[in-house]
């Protein structure tokens, strides 16, 4: 089936090429990080992690994202979403891809990154994070390419490949439950230090992902003949509403424990993320654009779905926008706003702003090339395999 | 595909599979057996000078039959209006362990510095604080923790505990350099290397190496000079006010434990359970 | 064969080129086995036979290092009479001070490039910095 990836008109090879050109560049850009040092970014010794574990947290929820097509489909017998679990599937391999690499250009010593699994530390919650994310990965790539297989034969799916579905499914709450975990055990990071991290990740990852999915449907109506159906496009709406909805109520709920108690360890992030910190004199306010532009976009988004549903309006457009909406203010309240946030206030007491620099943002975006890529080229394979079934 | 192709690539990869599984098997059954039958070579040579070694910490061995747990008396009192002695003991340390001077806060290393009360202490009060600590830096370091968050989240078991004498101790051979001990550590007490840091080193000490770039580090609590009979750089730093005390936590009978039984004293934020192993009198 | 002029010396060359390594280094320098300098002290025992520690020193600097880190195994290693401290920088450069005519000659033969001297010092790194006091 791989050689469908090499028919494509123009645009296609255009695209291709476009992204092609970021991953040039974000692979000269870590060239330099790997040979000169991590001191090209602008991570520090108070804020030791910075854009590439944020963006790895917030695409292991964009890989989870794929759970909301198939379980309606696997285990509800959602008729609707057949043709577009390949598209979750496929989502999440890309996904999970970017991550595995945006941890690879985190780590200081990528070359002994086989250290992780030559001396395994159950008690480590980032072992379990590579356990699951190979996991997951490997699941997903067996699912997505012996079901695409049977369906290019149409034939039935061989009976073995079921059990690697339902076991993916709590593989795919697990992924970001673990990498959740990674924060929310910390004992001197208070913003993180929360039980309900875990399920925000959760809440956002479903609304994001399946949000990410839409996108490429109507992307792919417009360019490759692949017509999801409305009635699938609407559930899906309807699974981005609540689960933004859900983020949203725990993003509150985190503004009242952090106010209402007004314990510094849980409010000054909050009061850093939204409303700039004063201290000293200075006042730190780096990230408050983006974390209201965050705002804005959840509840636009929210109030256009409404509207839509409500009015019973509905056309391509006002679902891209409101897509697009969510999926960035998600972008920026877990790929910005949650990792910085935590670490702008040291364990001593101390602000140090964060400002990535411009070879870190180059390593950044090329990741993100190779993702967009890597769902690209594994996109083609699908809908050509459907247009190949459907005659 | 037919039956008997079918059936010769599941034999081959059943085959396969065992083959590249057999070593692994092997290694973990033998580990053991292989490592002794190394060791005796090197044994032999190293038998005869066990009491020396171990002198340094081992006046608690015999005693406390948990084991050696060291600790450290930092005594801010005699430290007031000394801030020499502060960057003397910061001096001490960097030059004997080969730790670099980068000049900026963000890429810096530092394995023990002055910082104010509010900054080393946040979780107690500084609101009316008194002139003299309003006026004066208090040391801080690692706190070589009994149950330290660090080494819990290593993913590679690059930083653990010695059980022998509850130093947390860094293996910086096998750091991949992810940070998340520091990350985990509450104490801010760990510092990665941006970049290499030879440099940045003004005078090297040829008995201990340096670190490259890409892996964290931290006190050590000076295990290669108690191994030595040498005491930790910094005690020796301030030792004309004799503010620090350095000994085993489970030893009753030890200098530490008599100071900590005499006077009272504070720990950084106790309540997170880390069980830090450095006390201090303000 | 079709187009035999231009096969036959393309494969010629292709030939030359993927063996260009073997012949070309056949008769240069960098091809004789390296004698590497033995200690400028004059010392004449290692910590092992000849045989063992020539194929061996790897596992045994990893095994020393678990022992002195790990373990807490500071047990001095005893050579001709004189204790060393487990390690690379503490036992064995006391003797093989120059790693330059002792450790480079054989490891560049082999194309081996272990990173012990990013961190551990050598006699000319110390050299370079030398205590003003």
């Amino acid at each position: 089936m791989i050689e469908k990836v090499l028919k494509g008109n123009s645009n296609y090879w255009m695209w291709l090429a476009f992204l092609g050109a970021f991953i040039v560049v974000g692979a000269i850009c870590y060239l330099r990080q790997f040979l000169f040092g991590m001191y090209l970014t602008g991570m520090g010794r108070d804020l030791s992690w910075g854009l590439y574990i944020s963006q790895f947290t917030f695409l292991v929820g964009v890989a989870a994202g794929g759970l909301m097509l198939v379980l309606p489909y696997y285990v509800h017998n959602y008729k609707t979403f057949g043709r577009l679990t390949i598209l979750g599937e496929f989502l999440a391999i890309a996904s999970l891809v970017m991550c595995l690499m945006f941890i690879m250009a985190d780590i200081g010593q990528p070359l002994r990154g086989l250290n992780m699994i030559l001396h395994p530390t159950p008690n480590s919650m980032l072992f379990w994070d590579m356990c699951v994310l190979l996991g997951y990965l490997t699941l997903n790539i067996i699912c997505g390419w012996v079901i695409l297989t049977s369906e290019r034969k149409q034939v039935k799916p061989p009976k073995w490949v079921y059990i690697f579905v339902y076991i993916s499914i709590p593989f795919a709450v697990s992924i970001h439950t673990v990498t959740a975990m990674l924060y929310c055990g910390l004992p001197g990071r208070h913003f993180w230090l929360s039980a309900i991290t875990a399920p925000r990740f959760l809440a956002s990852a479903f609304a994001a992902g399946p949000a990410l999915i839409v996108i490429a449907c109507l992307i792919m109506k417009r360019v490759a003949h692949f017509d999801a159906g409305k009635e699938a496009i609407n559930k899906l709406l309807t699974i981005i509403m609540y689960a933004a909805i859900i983020n949203a109520f725990f993003v509150c709920l985190e503004f009242f424990v952090g106010y209402y108690s007004n314990i510094p360890g849980h409010m000054h992030s909050l009061e850093y993320l939204f409303f700039g910190l004063d201290h000293d004199g200075h006042v730190y306010n780096n990230l408050v654009p983006f974390m209201w532009s965050s705002v804005l976009l959840c509840f636009g988004g929210l109030g256009l779905f409404a509207y839509m549903k409500i009015a019973k309006v509905y056309t391509d457009m006002l679902v891209g926008i409101g897509c697009l909406m969510i999926f960035v203010s998600l972008w920026l309240d877990k790929g910005l706003g949650f990792v910085m946030g935590g670490l702008v206030v040291n364990p001593l007491n101390q602000i140090v702003e964060y400002y990535p620099t411009a070879n870190e943002i180059g390593i950044t975006l090329g990741i993100w090339a190779t993702g967009f890529f890597l769902v690209t080229v594994l996109y083609k394979i699908a809908v050509s395999v459907e247009h190949e079934v459907e005659g | 595909m037919d039956k008997q192709r079918r059936k010769f690539l599941k034999i081959a990869g059943a085959t396969a599979l065992a083959g590249i599984s057999a070593p692994v098997v092997v290694k973990l059954t033998s580990s053991p057996a292989l490592a002794s039958s190394e060791h005796g070579e090197v044994a032999e040579h190293g038998a005869a000078t066990h009491g020396e070694a171990n002198q340094a910490e081992g006046h608690g061995a015999e005693q406390a039959p948990q084991g050696v747990r060291l600790g450290m008396l930092i005594d801010m009192r005699r430290l007031y209006g000394r801030p020499d002695l502060l960057e003397k003991a910061k001096a001490a340390c960097h030059k004997v362990h080969n730790v670099p001077d980068i000049g900026n806060t963000k890429s810096e290393i530092k394995w023990i510095w002055p910082a104010p009360f509010e900054n080393v202490f946040p979780e107690h009060s500084s609101y009316h604080e008194s002139k003299i600590t309003k006026e004066n830096n208090f040391l801080a370091l690692c706190n070589h923790c009994n149950e330290p968050p660090c080494v819990r989240v290593c993913p590679t078991k690059a930083t653990f505990r010695v059980e022998a004498n509850g130093i947390v101790a860094m293996d910086f051979h096998r750091c991949i350099g992810c940070r998340f001990c520091m990350m985990g550590c509450p104490y801010g007490a760990r510092s990665f290397n941006w970049k290499d840091p030879r440099p940045y080193i003004k005078e090297y000490n040829p008995d201990f190496p340096t670190r490259m770039r890409g892996v964290v580090e931290k006190c050590n609590f000076c295990g290669e000079r108690l191994a030595l009979g040498q005491e930790p750089a910094c005690l020796e730093a301030v030792k004309e006010v004799g503010a620090i005390v350095f000994g085993d936590l489970n030893d009753p009978d030890s200098e530490i434990r008599q100071r900590l039984d005499e006077e009272h004293t504070i720990q950084r934020k106790p309540s997170l359970g880390t069980k830090p192993s450095v006390f201090y009198i303000v | 064969m079709y187009n035999k002029g231009l096969i036959i010396p393309g494969l010629i060359i292709f030939v030359l080129l993927v063996t260009f390594p073997l012949w070309f280094n056949a008769f240069s320098k960098a091809s004789a086995v390296p004698k590497p300098d033995l200690p400028p002290g004059g010392e004449k025992e290692c910590v092992a036979p000849l045989a063992v520690i020539r194929a061996s020193h790897m596992a045994l600097l990893n095994e020393w290092r678990d022992d002195v880190l790990r373990n807490n195994d500071r047990v001095a290693v005893t050579v001709a009479g004189k204790q060393y401290r487990k390690g690379l920088q503490t036992a064995c450069m006391q003797c093989h001070s120059n790693k330059e005519k002792f450790c480079d000659s054989c490891h560049a033969y082999a194309s081996v490039k272990p990173y012990c001297w990013d961190c551990h010092l050598t006699a000319t790194d110390v050299a370079k910095k030398k205590e003003t006091h």
